[in-house]
């Protein structure tokens, strides 16, 4: 270790002295004093379909590298500053490659990000090819941690972990509350995330006494949503769980309101709506009420309090991503920093053995398993409010009761 | 199965959405009527046509009914200056020409969009978009009532306008004996221009009526035409009343399909009428034309 202080601080002195030298023709070379910033590339979807939740997570991850600039850099590396290369994967898997591509040939340490399972799942393969750490911000598919690729990592919970959890919430919130619940529709999108979920569930949740009456299976893109509701109101099911992306949810919601469809609870898994800032604060009738297992900030660590209202400041919506994205460029950071190197071959190993707890999900130490799944990481039951979303389950981490049921 | 109450309650869905199914195949159907080409660009202009509605809600806080007037002169100029300056002249009089003349300002049309407006699903939510009408327990819509009424209305209007005025017996001459209509003095191009451009107004209408309840991206269109072709054949290639009674009768079925297959293959009912239209009755319910 002292050797090393000592071959940093030879190194920059005649850094230092270097730059006196080169002032003297040219002042603006100053900055040559600086050690070499360390780049990170931000991979995120900031245009087409999915462009709402890149600008989430590109939110997050301008405010970590900002945060940690401002706080001397990396200290390890003599306070290296990091300098962000962003790079938007357009809404497509092939995109996201093409920006891995770039990144890697601007010379970035790692890269962060990717938000999509499709997007995360080609960029992180890509990055693996040049041996490229790669933190997968949100993507659940479980095929991303199931390919044996050393280079990538998920700091947050994948399908499987999200699925086994929502239904535990579930069931210990319903039994809390004196089971009402009994009988459930299930409403999902078509594709592989709403059948795999819908199966599921088929199969789990009668182990517990639900009785499941009916699996709608609704397109994406829905037309129209009258007539999912118009079966949902003759079926009467204590309980809707909805799985199926932003517009079909919203559509649900808007036409089970505007059709006086109320069940006792909407308890949606993994969704894109219930658990989003915009669809509350757009549809908040609609809104009120429905619980959501998904990703979500721990709302007892006050940095997400700080966080949120500077990213409001800076006219910037806030979303599960910004906080998602803001402890993966922090993991990747500490990594870095207990290494003492920026070299892809040491970040690795780093990032494999972290136990990074000062992030702001409710995770605790992060605890990598052999395949690049943080062991500790689990969604959290949420409610929307009175127009706020609340974590409800678990207790540990909740800053509301839940309201269970809803109506009746 | 169903208590009655809830099919019926899906009927009367199906017609409401049926009506404004009806309304976009009205465009089609005129323009082939009059000019004997499918216009394969139907589509993209009721893309341009939503997001004008979008565009008019959220930049100048038009509300989507009363842009209905605006818009239905600006597409109906549009239509007009597409059809004599630019298919038209590009498809030197023959009809093949023509369709792909409307084939490549489709693809044109919908990447423009794309390149304005990315992919992005825009929605637009106004004061009716949530009320409903209850009636005898059914709850109504009214976002989609009015939809129903204004679609009826534009029909009738374009019925009378065809039967009753001189510029709709020139449509109808220049439909049925084109070279005879050039010989009495009627101006045969003008003629098509002016049916280009009903048929792009009509658009513009069932744009306004659509975007309360709907959302619009570069690629919506689509899933209207290909229903809108459907009801074309339906009602007889041609018939203004034919296209009203398929538009009904489509959204009908496909509602009843949905509320008893799913909504995944509600799709299947439109799609079966179809082919046996197409088997058994070629001419179409309405068509007088074989």
């Amino acid at each position: 270790m002292t050797v090393f202080r000592n071959s940093i601080s030879r190194r920059t002195a005649l850094k230092g002295g270097a730059a006196v030298v080169a002032s003297l023709s040219a002042p603006s070379v100053l900055r040559a004093a600086e050690p070499a910033p360390v780049k990170i590339g931000i991979l995120q979807p900031v245009t087409g379909a999915l462009a709402q939740d890149g600008e989430y997570g590109r939110a997050g991850a301008e405010m970590a590298i900002k945060d940690i600039n401002d706080a001397g850099g990396i200290k390890a590396l003599d306070g290296a500053k990091i300098e962000m290369v962003f790079g938007d994967a357009r809404s497509n898997p092939e995109a996201g490659v093409q920006e891995v591509e770039r990144m890697q040939s601007e010379g970035v340490a790692a890269i962060v990000g990717g938000f999509a399972s499709p997007i995360c799942l080609a960029s992180s393969q890509a990055a693996a090819r040049y041996d490229l750490p790669y933190i997968v911000d949100v993507g659940v598919s479980d095929q991303i941690i199931s390919r044996g690729l050393t280079n990538t990592f998920r700091f947050a919970p994948g399908f499987s972990i999200c699925t086994k959890i929502a239904i535990d919430n579930l069931v210990r919130i319903n039994e809390a509350a004196g089971k009402p619940a009994k009988t459930i529709a299930l409403v999902h999108e078509d594709g592989l995330f709403g059948s795999g979920l819908a199966k599921l569930m088929q199969e789990e949740l009668p182990q517990y006494g639900f009785e499941i009456m009916e699996s709608i299976s609704v397109p994406t893109p829905s037309r129209d949503l009258s007539n999912v509701t118009l079966r949902l109101r003759s079926l009467n099911p204590d309980l809707v769980i909805p799985s199926t992306y932003y517009g079909e949810t919203v559509l649900l919601a808007r036409t089970m309101q505007q059709q006086r469809v109320k069940p006792k609870a909407v308890y949606a898994v993994l969704n894109g709506a219930a658990s989003n800032r915009r669809f509350v604060s757009s549809f908040p009738e609609a809104a009120e009420g429905i619980m959501d297992c998904n990703h979500w900030h721990d709302p007892s660590n006050p940095g997400n309090d700080a966080l949120m209202k500077r990213v409001e400041e800076a006219g910037k919506q806030w979303n599960y991503n910004t906080p998602l994205n803001y402890s993966c460029v922090g993991l990747l950071v500490d990594a870095i920093e207990r290494a003492g190197s920026a070299k892809r071959e040491d970040i690795i190993p780093s990032i494999a053995s972290s136990t990074y707890a000062e992030h702001l999900m409710p995770y605790g130490p992060t605890k990598f398993a052999e395949n690049g799944q943080n062991m500790g990481a689990s969604p959290v039951s949420t409610q929307v409010q009175d127009g706020t979303i609340m974590v409800v389950y678990p207790e540990k981490f909740a800053n509301a009761e839940p309201h269970f049921p809803v109506n009746g | 199965m169903y208590p009655i109450s809830i099919v019926a309650e899906a009927m009367l869905n199906g017609l409401l959405t049926g009506a404004v199914y009806a309304l976009i195949a009205l465009g089609l159907t005129l323009v082939y009527g009059v000019l004997h080409i499918i216009n394969f660009a139907h589509g993209a202009f009721l893309t341009v046509a939503m997001f004008a509605v979008w565009a008019a809600y959220v930049f100048l806080g038009l509300d989507p009914y009363l842009a209905i007037v605006p818009l239905t002169i600006l597409f109906f100029a549009f239509g007009y200056v597409v059809q004599r300056f630019v298919i038209g002249p590009a498809s030197h009089g023959d009809d093949g020409n023509i369709l792909l003349v409307t084939l490549g300002l489709s693809i044109i049309i919908e990447n423009v969009l794309l390149a304005l407006f990315q992919s992005d699903t825009r929605s637009i939510s106004t004061d009716v978009s949530f009320q409903v009408l209850e009636i005898g327990g059914l709850l109504i819509s009214k976002a989609r009532l009015y939809g129903f009424l204004g679609a009826v209305v534009v029909t009738a209007l374009l019925w009378l306008l065809l039967v009753r005025t001189d510029t709709g017996k020139a449509i109808r001459a220049v439909a049925k004996e084109k070279l005879g209509a050039q010989l009495i003095g009627i101006d045969v191009k003008h003629v098509f221009a002016v049916t280009f451009g009903l048929g792009t107004a009509t658009l513009a209408i069932a744009a306004c009526l659509l975007m309360p309840t709907f959302y619009v991206n570069p690629r919506v269109g689509g899933a209207f035409v290909l229903v809108a072709f459907t009801i074309v054949v339906l009602g007889g290639m041609g018939s203004i009343t034919g296209a009203l009674a398929g538009g009904l009768v489509i959204g009908v079925v496909e509602s009843l399909c949905s509320l008893y297959l799913g909504d995944s293959l509600g799709q299947i009912g439109i799609f079966i009428i179809f082919i046996l239209v197409l088997l058994l009755r070629p001419t179409g319910l309405f068509g007088a034309r074989a």
